[in-house]
């Protein structure tokens, strides 16, 4: 049994986007606040802070959670991927990241990172949803610019994409 | 909206969890999946001293069928259960209501029990586990006890969970009874303004309803048709004691449990 005691900082470790991450964390500290201000990783978004916007959705081994309503202590030994790790280079953009450009699947951005990390997970389990799992899956998501619409039309171009039946140029057309 | 400080214990044994438990009482909480509890925590609702986290004990992440009841430990998430395989065949009225708690991305790390210790009466899982007639599994450093659902749950988050315990796991019997369920929220996953369930029983039906009185209420109706059936349900839904919020009138509630009400009871009694 392991006790971290209140108001002093542990440490935690874990896998960050692939690569060994460590920092220092008080018990209370969640993975939101340890990812933008001990790792400086800001993509990650802070929005209402109870679960509800899903602004700060990050994967955690491998499945959608929100880190506002996990401490950073609980992923102590997980895989978190945040949207820090969809580009596949400094100045490109993932396929995901790209179908949400072409299609102003964005506008003010605050709840973008949380959605492309929910798609990101679900592409990768179903990499064909309908129409109604991606509406499902946006469920737990608030966007007040878009009206959903251009997200669900860029996540299945992006799924037809990865699945490499749609070119571009097709869609663009 | 940050959680005051408190002690973060691991614990590796479910001994060492129900120690702790023991030592210090009501100044303790169990965290398991957290995503009721760690709103509560940055919101301030609860200021635990200690927060024991036992999501690193492998013996409560364990689905068993044992016989005709299926058992969940308090370390199985929501989507674990839900990607279970038999659940379509033995708990088909969880199948029914288990896609509307929450949504995937908390279902993902929030668990069965978790959400029955919380007992928010608008919540699925605690009013399957009254339509059903399950059980809670109570463990202590001293005893163990299983408290039938009809009995658990004590008022609005209320339950009669001592201090010194824990939900180690909960039971709900496999039932190849017809079932049905149904919600009205404002969005698919938040919390229900009503949410129903019915199961056919020997003599009718059972009719479980979430969302309107401070705990979720089951009630069993014998087969019932026409304008009995509306009126056994209208008076069902004055006793709930419905009131007026933020998200619906009371009068508005009583209108959903006679409609869903009737829907369900002639789905399952055909």
């Amino acid at each position: 049994m392991s006790r971290l005691q209140a108001g002093r900082r542990h440490p935690v470790r874990f896998s960050l986007n692939g690569k060994p991450c460590t920092g220092e964390a008080e018990p209370r500290l969640l993975l939101t606040d340890f990812l933008r201000h001990q790792i400086g990783m800001t993509g990650t978004h802070v929005g209402c802070e109870h679960g509800v916007c899903g602004a700060c959705t990050v994967s955690i081994d491998g499945s959608p959670a929100r880190a506002c309503l996990t401490l950073a202590a609980q992923v102590d030994g997980c895989e978190v991927r945040t949207v820090e790790s969809l580009a596949p280079s400094a100045g490109r953009l993932g396929i995901l990241q790209a179908a949400f450009k072409r299609n102003h699947a964005l506008q003010c951005g605050f709840c973008t990172a949380g959605i492309l990390m929910s798609l990101d997970c679900l592409l990768r389990d179903h990499p064909r949803p309908d129409e109604a799992t991606i509406r499902d899956f946006l469920s737990g998501h608030l966007c007040r610019c878009t009206g959903y619409a251009p997200i669900i039309r860029a996540a299945l171009e992006a799924a037809a994409e990865m699945a490499g039946d749609v070119s571009r140029e097709t869609t663009h057309a | 909206m940050k959680p005051a400080a408190f002690d973060y214990v691991r614990a590796e044994t479910l001994d060492e969890a129900l120690e702790v438990l023991r030592q210090e009482g009501s100044d303790a909480r169990i965290i398991a999946g957290g995503q009721s509890l760690m709103a509560m925590l940055n919101m301030r609702l609860a200021r635990p001293r200690t927060l024991i986290d036992i999501m690193r004990l492998p013996e409560l992440a364990r689905i068993d069928a044992k016989g005709d009841t299926i058992v969940v430990g308090a370390g199985v998430r929501q989507a674990a259960l839900l990607a279970w395989p038999e659940l379509g065949r033995s708990l088909q009225l969880v199948a029914l209501a288990l896609p509307w708690t929450g949504h995937a991305q908390t279902r993902s790390r929030g668990t069965v029990c978790g959400s029955i210790a919380h007992a928010d009466p608008s919540a699925e899982l605690p009013l399957v586990l009254q339509a059903l007639g399950g059980e809670v599994h109570l463990r202590s450093a001293k005893r163990r006890r299983r408290v039938a659902a009809r009995e658990f749950f004590a008022g609005m988050m209320t339950t009669v969970r001592a201090e010194d315990e824990l939900i180690e796991a909960v039971s709900f019997p496999a039932a190849q009874q017809r079932c049905a369920f149904r919600e009205v929220a404002r969005r698919h996953g938040d919390f229900a303004i009503v949410a129903a369930a019915a199961v056919q029983t020997a003599a009718g039906v059972r009719l479980a309803v979430g969302g309107v009185a401070d705990m979720p209420v089951a009630r069993d109706f014998p087969r019932l048709e026409g304008s009995a059936l509306d009126e056994a349900l209208n008076a069902f839904a004055y006793e709930l004691d419905a009131r007026d919020d933020v998200h619906a009138t009371a009068r508005y509630r009583r209108d959903l449990v006679r409609l869903i009400g009737r829907d369900l009871v002639r789905e399952v009694l055909p």
